[in-house]
C-alpha cells in the first residue's frame, strides 16, 4: 500500500451513466473516512444528450487529501472514462502519468467515429504519456450479474457501481455507507438492489485480484480542527442557513421560488422542512416568486426568493419596491454563465453589477457573497441578519460551482449561532393633535430602519406603497426636498450596515507582501490555493476575500492602499472596466486594481492563478 | 354578521361596533370628480363594518392604475404595490397569515394585461383572496389608451385608427382559469354591489368580482345601457341562485337550452316555464357559468350581473397550513421562539446522518 497526501479523481461518462451518483458516493465514503475534500460536478444542461457524444459527457471531480485543501484540483491524477467521448473530452486536463481507467466495451468503431477518433486511442499509442488501465467494465458487470432476474440493460446500468467498487478498493475507502445507501435507494426492488450491491462488490474484488493495479493507495485522514463534520454542498448549506435563520430570528420562513438551474435545489430542500414551519411557494414565474415573498415579509415572515441571474433580472422591479417599502427580503442569486440563458449548468460570477445596480432609480441593497459551499450557511445567516435588522432587501450571491460543489463542514452548535431576534412594532410611536398615531417611516437613529409593523397589530393600520413617501408619516409626497432626503436616507441606511461588519481579514503570513490578491465569491478556494503555491515558491503575497460587496467593509480602502499592487481575479469580464469588483473598488477608492478575468464556465485553476500572481510580483521588482 | 361567514372564522373580530367612518382615512381622495371609483369606495367602506372584523386584520393590496389608489383611502393595513403584481404579493401574505382578510384592488389593465399571469394563477390556486377588478375598459392613469377590455376598433391616443386586438371577457377568463367564485356588479348600483361583496367575503378561496366602473374622463358612459332607466332592464340579467334566468320588462325574456345544449334567448311567454334555465351558482361544472358569461357581447346587451359561480374547492393556504401542521405533529407554532427541543431538532437537521468526528 502506497501513501499519498492527496488525489484528484474525475469520473466521466455519458449523462445516463450515473457519474454524478458515483462521484457523490465516492465523496461520501471519503468524507466519512475523514479526508478533507472538495468537489466539482460538471454536467450538461440537457437531461439526456444523445448517447456517446461530446456534449453528453457528464463529469464529477473530487479532490481529497490528508491536509486541508481549497479547490477541487486542477489536473486529475485519475480519470475514469466510461466511453470514448468521456476520454476525449477530459484527456487534455490530465497530468502526464495520470491513471486512466477506460471502459473498453464502449470503444467500438461506431462510438470512436462518433467523437472523431480516426483510430482507437487505446491501440494507436496516443495515450503513451498516461498509465492506461483498459477494463471491460460493462461486460464484467454483466458477467457478475448472470443469474439475476434482471434484463441485460439493467445489468449494464450497474457498471457505475462496478467502477465505484474498483475505485473504493484502489483508495481504501470505507464501503458500509454505499452498501447502506444502495439498500435504501432500491428498497422497493430487491433484484436491482442485489445487482447493484453485487456489481459494487465485484468491482472491489476485481481490484484485489487483477494485476493491473500493482498497488492500492492510502490517504490518511486530514488533521482538521476538532469537532463533528459532515460533507455539504452549497445549496444544501444555504438552505440550512435559512432554516437556522428562521429559528434564530423567531420568524417563520417563507420561500417564493420558480424552478431555475442551478438554484432549484434550494426550493427542493426547503420544501422538505415544513416541520420547521417553512412555507415554500412554487410560483407561476420569477416575478410572482419575489412578489409572494415580499407579501410574506409584509406579514412578518423571514421571506426569501431564490433564483439565478435571469430570474434576478425579472425580479428587479419588485426588489425596488422592497427598497421603497423598506421590508426585509433575502434574494438568493445562484449565478450561472450568461448573458441570457447562457450556460445554465456552468458557473460564473458576472451578476455583481446586476445585483448592485440592476434596478430603476436609486435602489441600493446590501450584497453578501458566499466563498465556499459550507460558507453558504454562514452567509445565509448574515443575509438574514442584515435584512431583518435594517429592513431592506439583501442579495445573497452564490454560484453554480458553490451550489453543486461540496466540502467537509464543521457542524455548528445551535447555541453558537447568532441571536437574530427581531422586534415588531407593537404600539403607536407618535402623536398628532394630542392623539397617538403610527408613523411608519420614523427611523431607528442607529440603523435607520423603520418599524416593522405587521398587519394584525391594532393601532398600527397604515398604508405604504412604491410612490415616494414623506419622511416619518409615510404619506405620499412629491416634495422635492423630501425625495432628495429619502433617496439619501435609503443610501445611508445601506451604508450603515458597514458599522456592523468586521474588519477585512488579510492573510499575509510573512507580513512583507507588496501584492494583495482581492477576491469575492467562489474564487476564494482557487485564489487561496494559488497564494499558497506562490508562498511555497518563496514569494510573498497577501490575500483578502470580500464577503460584503455592498457596503464594503469600512477599512477596505485602507487595506488596498497598503499594497503596491492589487490583483482582482474574477470569473467575469467587467464590461471593459477590468472586472466587476475591480470596477467598483477603482471607482470608490481610486486604487489601480488589476483585473484577471476568465469566463469559461469553470472555476479558476490554482496553477494559472499562481502564474498570474507571480507575474504581478515580478513586474514590481 | 361575520358569524354567518365560516370563511372568515380565522380572522379576529372587532371589539367595538364599526361604521363606515372607521374605514375612512385622513387622506384626500384624489380621483377625478365624477369617477366611478368614488361610488365603489363608499360601498366598500360601508360594507366592511358588516363583516365585523378587527380592522387591523384587514389588508388591501393594489397594483398600479387609478383604482389602485384605493388602499390609501381605507383605514386598514394597505399596500400600493407595482403594476400587475398585487395578486402575487397578496398570495404570499394570505398564504402566510391565515388571520388576515386580504383584498386585492385592481383594474382591467393591471389585472388583465401586465398582471394577467398572476391573476389566472391566483384563481387556479384558490388562495384566500378577494379580488375587486374595476373594469372601465380604458387606461385612465396613463391618460386614455385602449385596454384589454376595450372593444375592437376603439379609437384612443395610441390607436388613432382603432385598436386591433379583441377584448377579454373577464368573467369568461376567470372561469377558464378554474376560479371558484366569479361575480360581476356595477359601480352605480350600491345595493347590488354590496350583496356581491358579501357573497365574495363569504366564499373561502379566491373570489373575483368584476365591477363595471365609469371613467368619465377617457371612456364616459361606457356602461350607460346598464344604468339608463330606459334601457337597463332590457340590458341587465340579474343572476340569483335558484331563480329562473329572466329579464326585461316583466321578466319577459329568458334563456332555455336548445337541442345541442346551448343557451338560447327566448320570449318566456313562448315556452313552457319549466324550460327556463334556473341559475345554479354552485354547479360543479363551470360550463353553465361560462355559457352565461357569453350571453352578453361587447355592446352590453344581455349582461348578467351577480354571482356566476360559487363553489367549494380546496383552498391553497388551507392546504399549505395543513401540510405544515401535519409535519409538526405536535402543532408547534411556525416561527415560535426556539426552545430546547427546537434547538435539538435544528441541530439534528444540520448534522444529518453521515458525520465523522475529528478529535
Amino acid at each position: 500500500m502506497e501513501q499519498r497526501d492527496r488525489v484528484i479523481i474525475r469520473f466521466a461518462g455519458d449523462s445516463g451513466d450515473g457519474m454524478q451518483l458515483t462521484g457523490d458516493r465516492f465523496t461520501t465514503e471519503t468524507a466519512s473516512f475523514g479526508n478533507d475534500l472538495s468537489t466539482l460536478p460538471d454536467f450538461p444542461a440537457e437531461i439526456r444528450a444523445p448517447a456517446g457524444t461530446l456534449p453528453g459527457v457528464s463529469a464529477f471531480q473530487l479532490h481529497f487529501a490528508d491536509h486541508d485543501i481549497m479547490t477541487p484540483g486542477d489536473r486529475p491524477d485519475v480519470l475514469v472514462a466510461m466511453n470514448p467521448a468521456a476520454l476525449k473530452a477530459n484527456l487534455g486536463d490530465l497530468a502526464r502519468g495520470a491513471d486512466v481507467i477506460v471502459n473498453t466495451d464502449e470503444f467500438t468503431g461506431r462510438n470512436l467515429t462518433r467523437v472523431g477518433y480516426a483510430a482507437n486511442p487505446l491501440e494507436d499509442g496516443s495515450l503513451e504519456a498516461y498509465n492506461v488501465h483498459p477494463i471491460a467494465l460493462t461486460s464484467m458487470t454483466v458477467e457478475a450479474l448472470k443469474g439475476f432476474d434482471i434484463t441485460k440493460k439493467e445489468a449494464e446500468r450497474a457498471k457505475n457501481m462496478f467502477a465505484l467498487g474498483l475505485l473504493s478498493w484502489l483508495y481504501n475507502r470505507p464501503t458500509e455507507g454505499t452498501v447502506k445507501f444502495l439498500k435504501a435507494k432500491f428498497a422497493r426492488n430487491e433484484a436491482i438492489m442485489q445487482a447493484n450491491l453485487t456489481a459494487f462488490e465485484a468491482g472491489w474484488s476485481f481490484g484485489e485480484t487483477t494485476e493491473d493495479f500493482s498497488v492500492s493507495y492510502e490517504i490518511k485522514p486530514a488533521r482538521l480542527p476538532t469537532g463533528t463534520y459532515r460533507n455539504i454542498s452549497g445549496n444544501l448549506a444555504l438552505s440550512y442557513g435559512l432554516v437556522a435563520a428562521s429559528q434564530r430570528t423567531g420568524l417563520p420562513l417563507f420561500l417564493g421560488s420558480y424552478p431555475i438551474t442551478p438554484a432549484s435545489d434550494i426550493l427542493h430542500e426547503l420544501s422538505k422542512h415544513k416541520r420547521f414551519g417553512v412555507r415554500t411557494f412554487q410560483a407561476e414565474d420569477e416575478i410572482a416568486a419575489v412578489g409572494a415573498a415580499l407579501g410574506a415579509a409584509y406579514g412578518g415572515s423571514l421571506a426569501v426568493t431564490s433564483t439565478s441571474g435571469p430570474g434576478l433580472a425579472l425580479k428587479a422591479e419588485t426588489i425596488g419596491l422592497g427598497v421603497s417599502l423598506e421590508l426585509p427580503l433575502i434574494v438568493v442569486d445562484v449565478q450561472r454563465a450568461g448573458p441570457s440563458t447562457g450556460m445554465p449548468t456552468k458557473t460564473e460570477q458576472a451578476d455583481l453589477l446586476q445585483a448592485m445596480f440592476g434596478r430603476n432609480g436609486e435602489a441600493p441593497v446590501p450584497i453578501v457573497a458566499s466563498r465556499s459551499p459550507a460558507d453558504c450557511f454562514d452567509t445565509a445567516l448574515e443575509a438574514a441578519r442584515i435584512a431583518t435588522a435594517f429592513r431592506v432587501p439583501v442579495i445573497l450571491l452564490s454560484d453554480g460551482y458553490l451550489a453543486n460543489g461540496s466540502e467537509p463542514w464543521l457542524v455548528p452548535t445551535v447555541d453558537d449561532l447568532p441571536d437574530l431576534r427581531v422586534a415588531f412594532a407593537t404600539a403607536p410611536n407618535g402623536e398628532e393633535d394630542g392623539r397617538p398615531v403610527f408613523q411608519p417611516y420614523l427611523r431607528d437613529p442607529e440603523t435607520l430602519a423603520r418599524p416593522w409593523a405587521v398587519p394584525g397589530t391594532a393601532g398600527l393600520e397604515h398604508r405604504i406603497g412604491g410612490i415616494e413617501k414623506a419622511d416619518i408619516t409615510g404619506n405620499i409626497s412629491y416634495d422635492p426636498a423630501n425625495h432628495d432626503f429619502m433617496v439619501r436616507t435609503r443610501q445611508a441606511k445601506v451604508e450603515a450596515v458597514a458599522a456592523t461588519i468586521p474588519p477585512l481579514e488579510v492573510e499575509d503570513p510573512s507580513g512583507h507582501a507588496r501584492v494583495l490578491v482581492l477576491g469575492w465569491g467562489s474564487t476564494y478556494g482557487p485564489i487561496g490555493a494559488a497564494c499558497r503555491r506562490v508562498r511555497h515558491a518563496g514569494s510573498d503575497v497577501a490575500q483578502a476575500h470580500l464577503r460584503h460587496l455592498n457596503p464594503f467593509p469600512a477599512d477596505l480602502g485602507e487595506v488596498l492602499r497598503g499594497y503596491d499592487k492589487v490583483l482582482v481575479p474574477e470569473m467575469n469580464l467587467g464590461y471593459g472596466f477590468g472586472g466587476q469588483l475591480a470596477m467598483l473598488v477603482r471607482a470608490k477608492y481610486l486604487v489601480d486594481a488589476i483585473g484577471y478575468n476568465q469566463v469559461r464556465g469553470l472555476p479558476f485553476k490554482a496553477e494559472e492563478l499562481a502564474t498570474v500572481i507571480t507575474n504581478v510580483i515580478e513586474d514590481l521588482s | 354578521m361575520s358569524e354567518t361567514f365560516p370563511s372568515l372564522s380565522l380572522v379576529p373580530k372587532a371589539r367595538d361596533k364599526q361604521s363606515a367612518k372607521n374605514f375612512k382615512t385622513d387622506q384626500e381622495v384624489r380621483w377625478c370628480p365624477g369617477c366611478g371609483d368614488y361610488a365603489i369606495l363608499a360601498a366598500v367602506q360601508s360594507f366592511m363594518p358588516t363583516l365585523g372584523l378587527a380592522r387591523e386584520n384587514v389588508v388591501f393590496v393594489s397594483g398600479i392604475g387609478c383604482s389602485s389608489r384605493f388602499p390609501y383611502y381605507m383605514d386598514t393595513f394597505g399596500m400600493h404595490s407595482i403594476h400587475g403584481r398585487a395578486p402575487a404579493i397578496a398570495t404570499g401574505l394570505a398564504a402566510s397569515r391565515p388571520d388576515l382578510s386580504v383584498w386585492v384592488v385592481t383594474g382591467d389593465g393591471d389585472a388583465l394585461s401586465i398582471g394577467g399571469n398572476h391573476l389566472i394563477h391566483a384563481l387556479r390556486r384558490n388562495v384566500n383572496l378577494k379580488i375587486l377588478l374595476f373594469n372601465n375598459r380604458i387606461y385612465g392613469l396613463t391618460k386614455g389608451q385602449y385596454s384589454p377590455t376595450s372593444e375592437l376598433g376603439k379609437i384612443t391616443k395610441s390607436t388613432p385608427m382603432g385598436s386591433l386586438d379583441s377584448p377579454f371577457n373577464p368573467v369568461s377568463l376567470a372561469l377558464g382559469a378554474e376560479a371558484s367564485f366569479v361575480a360581476r356588479s356595477i359601480d352605480s348600483d350600491r345595493k347590488h354591489l354590496t350583496s356581491v361583496l358579501q357573497a365574495a367575503a363569504a366564499h373561502r378561496g379566491t373570489a373575483l368580482v368584476e365591477i363595471y366602473q365609469n371613467c368619465n374622463i377617457f371612456n364616459d358612459n361606457a356602461f350607460e345601457p346598464l344604468k339608463d332607466p330606459g334601457t337597463r332592464d332590457d340590458f341587465t340579467i340579474r343572476l340569483e341562485h335558484g331563480q329562473p334566468i329572466t329579464w326585461g320588462a316583466d321578466g319577459g325574456q329568458g334563456v332555455v337550452r336548445d337541442h345541442d345544449q346551448a343557451l338560447k334567448v327566448v320570449d318566456v311567454a313562448s315556452v313552457d316555464p319549466a324550460e327556463v334555465v334556473v341559475h345554479d351558482a354552485h354547479a360543479e361544472d363551470p360550463s353553465h357559468a361560462f355559457d352565461l358569461s357569453r350571453l352578453a357581447d361587447i355592446s352590453l346587451a344581455r349582461t348578467p350581473i351577480g354571482v356566476f359561480r360559487d363553489v367549494d374547492r380546496p383552498v391553497y393556504d388551507d392546504l399549505m397550513r395543513d401540510q405544515i401542521e401535519r409535519s409538526q405533529q405536535g402543532g408547534r407554532t411556525p416561527g415560535a421562539t426556539s426552545g430546547a427541543s427546537e434547538d435539538d431538532a435544528l441541530g439534528a437537521l444540520l448534522a444529518g446522518s453521515d458525520t465523522w468526528t475529528v478529535s
